[in-house]
């Protein structure tokens, strides 16, 4: 889902960085009204656990390889516009030391995975799991099935992307100049890898996760400041 | 509120074993993530190089690209790429917690 330099055209990754903008700004300013003192070392750990939880590659043998993105985690914990902020500092360094994700992508890659799957990943949680107690078993299940569906939502994101740009851009003779493969192509080849294998990845590391945590301590489960 | 100490301990064992995410791909065959294919790897499947991201590809080169550095051992380089991300990623949300904080009193 990290989007390389060279994928998008101008016109598209200008717009990206103008759907995330919006973001990234909303959230620094709701963090300073509600992020407390006491949650910044969960929320430094929580950073670094999506960087180092993306560094794990999970092949399909023969095919292609995916991994989690653990800003569904952050959110159960920290709420969306920590996981937005997390996920964006994450992205940013990978993109300019690791070349991991594009600089001209970087708006579009936040997009997908700083927006798109903490703000999905919240709303589900807060449906299937928003009445529970914190120490409720809901809590793993209800992260865990709404993280696998918050990947898939952001996968589908970044292939939609991708996949609009040979209709977008091209040469009188039909060549692509950036991302070469049509919607068809992005959307099932990412769709299907997502919703039968890396899905699930997220799926199990959100509800492992949250089990754990939930055991150790439940006042940090999100849910908890409501109770 | 417990402490965090086994947190951070999780945290090091996930980058002492990050190296699995280069082994295992390695070992079973896979390749590039779908959309992330270098131009080389994309002119082999397609014939060409996209005019357009010939020109964007390389806009900037990052100094340890795909976590890799120079000559140094793959999976050490891995760990290393590994423990410098956990702890630049850390101190960032550091310092802008402070910089949100002592904006916000």
């Amino acid at each position: 889902m990290h989007i390389p330099d060279g994928y998008l055209g101008p016109s598209t990754y200008l717009v990206m960085y103008g759907a995330s903008a919006p973001f990234w700004i909303a959230s620094f300013a709701r963090l300073k009204k509600t992020l407390q003192s006491k949650a910044v070392p969960l929320l430094a750990l929580g950073t670094a656990f999506i960087f180092i939880i993306m560094m794990f590659n999970v092949p399909i043998p023969g095919g292609t390889t995916g991994h989690a993105v653990g800003a569904s985690l952050v959110t159960v914990l920290l709420g969306p516009w920590a996981a937005t902020l997390a996920t964006s500092l994450v992205l940013l360094i990978q993109a300019l030391v690791f070349g991991d994700g594009g600089i001209t992508a970087f708006g579009a890659n936040c997009f997908t995975m700083a927006v798109i799957i903490p703000f999905s990943t919240w709303a589900l949680f807060r449906l299937l799991a928003g009445r529970s107690s914190s120490r409720s078993y809901r809590v793993p299940i209800a992260g865990g099935f709404s993280a696998y569906i918050a990947l898939n939502l952001g996968a589908l994101g970044t292939a939609f992307l991708l996949g609009i740009q040979p209709l977008l851009y091209h040469t009188a003779d039909g060549k692509a100049l950036y991302a070469p493969y049509p919607l068809s192509v992005s959307l099932s080849a990412m769709g299907l890898e997502h919703l039968l294998i890396f899905g699930w990845v997220e799926a199990v590391v959100t509800t492992l996760a949250l089990f754990f945590i939930q055991k150790y301590d439940p006042s940090l489960i999100a849910l908890a400041k409501k109770e | 509120m417990k402490s965090f100490k086994p947190f951070a301990v999780a945290l090091l064992i996930l980058t002492v074993l990050a190296p699995l995410g280069i082994y295992l791909p390695e070992k079973l065959q896979a390749g590039d993530a779908w959309g992330e294919w270098s131009p080389e790897d994309l002119s082999q499947e397609i014939g060409y190089v996209p005019q357009g991201m010939e020109k964007l590809a390389n806009t900037w080169q990052a100094p340890l690209a795909d976590y890799s550095a120079g000559t140094l051992n793959p999976y050490l380089a891995y760990i290393l790429s590994a423990l410098l991300g956990v702890v630049l990623t850390g101190c960032l949300v550091f310092l802008l917690s402070k910089v949100i904080s002592r904006r916000g009193h």
